[in-house]
C-alpha cells in the first residue's frame, strides 16, 4: 500500500461525492421508514393530511393484524367480563371482540417452511453439482452449465401453465412439498454458477494431498472442501433464502391455502372499510425485517456475491 | 511436542496409498453429483417447456378438462401475432423496459462513481443504498400504491411540496398518463442499487496504476473518464443491463401489485398479459403459445446481446 498517490481523490471531491450519496440513501429508505412507522400507527393517524411524521404510537396495526375481530353493540360489551390482555383492550376501545388468531402467523410459517427446506435443498444438491462441474471432466460440461442457466430466462408465468397442470396431476398443488421442490429447481441454477465459483478458488493441492493420504474421493470432498467452501456455501445460502422468501408469481398461482406464503398473503389484509393499512404495514415490517437485518449484517459478503454472480460470465 | 506430532501423522496415514481402491471412480462420483440437479432441472423446467410448446398447438383449456382438445396447428400464433392487444402489451413493455434501464444505469453508474471516490462511511451507505433490492417486490409493491394515493400519499405530498401542484389533484396509479411513470418509479428505486454494485465491481477492478499513467502523460480528468473509466466498466454495465432486461421483460409481481395492468390497460405488460389470458380467460392453449413466443424473444435478444457484449469485451 502507497501512502501517497496521485489518484486519490481530494477532500473536496470526497465531501461531494460524500453529500450526494447520503441525499440519495436517505431519500432511498424513506418508503421502508414509512412502512415501518406507518404499522404503529391508528388507522386514522395513517391516512391523515398532511402525512403525519409525528404521532401517538399504538400496536393496533399489529394486533389487527395477528386477529380476527368483530363487531359487538354496546350493551353486549357491558355484559362481558373486562379485558384480561392489554390486546384486548384495544379491540375492545373499537367496540369489537377477538373473534380468534388471524391467519398470517400460518402464512408466515409458510415462508419459513418453504423458505428454509427449499434452500437447503438447492445448496445441497447446488454444491455438490458445483464440485463435480469444478473438478471433474464431466461430458458437454460447458453445455449443461448453460443449459443450467438458461433455465433462469423462463418467465415464471409461462412455466406456471404446465407446471400448474403437473403439480395437479400429482396432488402437489398447494401442498409445501411442491412449492419446496419448485424453488429448489429455480434457485438450482444460481446456486450451481455461485457456488462453482467459490469452489474453483480452493486449491486442488489440498484435495490432492487427502487423496495421497488415502482418503476416497467422498472423504476428501465432505472432509477438505466442504469446510473450505463453508463461506461461499453460507452466502449461497442466504441468496437462495432471500429469493424463496420474496418469491410471489409462483405463489399466487399454484398456492391458494395450506401452502400460501406471506407474500401473496400480505396485500390481501382488508380491514372494515378499504385496506388497513397499519395491519398492512405491520404485516409488512416483520415479513421484511429480517431480509433487512440479514443485509446489514452480512453485507460485506452479500455485496460480493451479487456482483459475483453477475460478472463471472 | 513437534517431533511428536509430526510422528502420530505419519503413524495414522495409512500404508499402501496407490494401491488402496478409492470408493467409486472420479467418473461415477461426477455422475451422481450432476445428475440429482440435472433431473430436477429436467422435471421442473424443460418438461413444462416441452408441455407447453405441446400445449401451444391445441386448442385446450384448463377450465374445461372433458372437452375434446384438438390439434390446431399454427393458429394461435397466427392470432397473437395479429392480435393489435398484444402489440399495445409489448409497446407498454418497451416504455417500461427502455426508461427503467434509463434511470438505473444512469443513476446507477452515478451512484459507483461516487461511491468509489471512497468518502468516509462508503459501505455503510451503500449498504443502505442496496435495501430496497433485497425486499419483496410484492409486498413493497403493494405498499407503494398507499405512498400513490392522492391527498393522503406520502409521494404525492412531497411532490405537492416541491412543485406546489394540489396532491389530490393527481393519481399516480389512477391515470392512464402517470400509471407507466408510476411503475418505472418504483422500479428504478427498486433496482438501481443493483446496477450500481455491478458498476462499482467494475470501477474497483480498474488497476490505480493507469490512472497514475495517464496523470503522468497529462491527460486530463474529463479525457481519463472517457478514455478510461468508461471502456473499463462497459463490460460490466452491459453485463448489468443483460440482467435487469431479462428481469424486467418478465416482470411481474411488483407491476401487479401496483396497478394490476391498470388503468385500462396502460401498464399491462407481457407477464400480465400473459396471466389474464392462462389464469383468468383460461385460453390455455393460446396462452401457452404466447409463453412460446416471449420465451423464444427474450432468448434470441438475449443472445444477440451477449454476442454484442462478447465483442465489447475482446476490444
Amino acid at each position: 500500500m502507497s501512502g501517497f498517490s496521485i489518484t486519490e481523490p481530494s477532500n473536496r471531491t470526497k465531501w461531494i461525492a460524500g453529500v450526494l450519496v447520503i441525499s440519495y440513501a436517505l431519500i432511498t429508505i424513506m418508503p421502508l421508514l414509512w412502512i415501518i412507522a406507518t404499522g404503529f400507527k391508528s388507522p386514522s393517524d395513517s391516512i391523515a393530511y398532511p402525512p403525519k411524521v409525528v404521532f401517538q404510537p399504538t400496536l393496533e396495526g399489529y394486533v389487527n393484524l395477528f386477529t380476527t375481530q368483530t363487531r359487538i353493540t354496546p350493551d353486549m360489551q357491558d355484559k362481558l367480563q373486562p379485558p384480561t390482555t392489554w390486546y384486548e383492550e384495544i379491540v375492545r376501545d373499537k367496540g369489537m371482540v377477538i373473534a380468534g388468531p388471524s391467519r398470517f402467523g400460518q402464512r408466515f410459517l409458510n415462508s419459513v417452511i418453504i423458505g428454509f427446506g427449499s434452500t437447503f435443498f438447492s445448496v445441497f444438491l447446488g454444491t455438490l453439482a458445483a464440485y463435480a462441474f469444478s473438478r471433474f471432466k464431466v461430458p458437454i460440461k460447458d453445455d449443461l452449465l448453460f443449459f443450467i442457466l438458461s433455465t433462469r430466462m423462463m418467465p415464471p408465468i409461462a412455466v406456471a401453465i404446465p407446471i400448474f397442470l403437473m403439480f395437479r396431476q400429482l396432488g402437489l398443488s398447494d401442498t409445501h412439498l411442491g412449492m419446496i421442490l419448485l424453488y429448489t429447481a429455480v434457485n438450482l441454477s444460481l446456486s450451481v454458477w455461485l457456488l462453482k465459483g467459490f469452489i474453483d478458488e480452493i486449491p486442488l493441492e489440498y484435495e490432492e494431498a487427502a487423496l495421497i493420504d488415502g482418503y476416497t474421493r467422498f472423504q476428501a470432498f465432505y472432509k477438505v472442501v466442504l469446510p473450505q467452501a463453508a463461506t461461499g456455501i453460507a452466502s449461497t445460502a442466504i441468496f437462495c433464502l432471500i429469493f424463496a422468501w420474496n418469491e410471489y408469481a409462483f405463489a399466487v398461482l399454484l398456492t391458494s391455502g395450506t401452502a400460501q406464503t406471506a407474500p401473496p398473503f400480505i396485500p390481501t389484509i382488508i380491514g372494515v372499510g378499504g385496506q388497513d393499512w397499519p395491519a398492512v404495514a405491520a404485516g409488512a415490517t416483520i415479513f421484511l425485517m429480517p431480509v433487512m437485518i440479514f443485509t446489514i449484517l452480512l453485507r460485506k459478503h452479500l455485496l460480493r456475491g451479487i456482483t459475483f454472480g453477475a460478472v463471472r460470465k | 511436542m513437534a517431533d511428536k506430532a509430526m510422528d502420530r501423522i505419519a503413524k495414522a496415514t495409512p500404508p499402501g496409498i496407490t494401491k488402496r481402491v478409492r470408493g467409486l471412480s472420479d467418473r461415477t462420483i461426477a455422475w451422481i453429483f450432476v445428475a440429482p440437479s440435472i433431473f430436477l432441472l429436467l422435471a421442473v423446467n424443460i418438461f413444462p417447456l416441452i408441455w407447453t410448446i405441446r400445449l401451444s398447438f391445441t386448442n385446450f383449456r384448463v377450465n374445461r378438462i372433458n372437452a375434446d382438445v384438438k390439434w390446431v396447428g399454427l393458429r394461435n400464433y397466427e392470432r397473437i401475432l395479429n392480435d393489435p392487444d398484444i402489440w399495445q402489451t409489448m409497446q407498454a413493455t418497451a416504455h417500461f423496459l427502455i426508461w427503467t434501464i434509463f434511470f438505473q444505469v444512469l443513476i446507477g453508474f452515478t451512484l459507483a462513481y461516487l461511491i468509489n471516490k471512497k468518502f468516509r462511511g462508503n459501505d455503510m451507505w451503500t449498504t443502505i443504498i442496496v435495501l430496497p433490492m433485497m425486499l419483496s417486490p410484492a409486498v413493497v409493491g403493494n405498499f407503494w400504491t398507499f405512498l400513490y394515493q392522492p391527498q393522503i400519499g406520502l409521494f404525492n405530498y412531497v411532490v405537492s411540496f416541491f412543485s406546489g401542484v394540489d396532491p389530490a389533484s393527481f393519481s399516480m396509479i389512477g391515470s392512464v398518463n402517470l400509471a407507466p411513470w408510476a411503475i418505472v418509479i418504483v422500479d428504478t428505486w427498486m433496482w438501481t442499487p443493483f446496477v450500481m454494485l455491478i458498476c462499482l465491481a467494475g470501477l474497483r477492478s480498474i488497476p490505480g496504476s493507469i490512472y497514475e499513467a495517464a496523470e503522468c502523460d497529462r491527460a486530463s480528468k474529463w479525457r481519463q473518464f472517457w478514455t478510461i473509466t468508461i471502456p473499463m466498466v462497459l463490460p460490466f454495465l452491459m453485463m448489468a443491463v443483460l440482467f435487469r432486461g431479462i428481469e424486467n421483460f418478465k416482470m411481474f409481481d411488483l407491476v401487479v401489485q401496483l396497478t394490476g395492468g391498470g388503468p385500462g390497460s396502460a401498464t399491462e405488460v407481457t407477464s400480465i398479459n400473459l396471466k389474464r389470458e392462462a389464469f383468468e380467460k383460461w385460453r390455455t392453449g393460446y396462452a401457452s403459445a404466447y409463453a412460446v413466443i416471449l420465451f423464444v424473444t427474450i432468448f434470441g435478444l438475449a443472445s444477440i446481446y451477449v454476442k454484442a457484449l462478447n465483442k465489447v469485451k475482446e476490444r
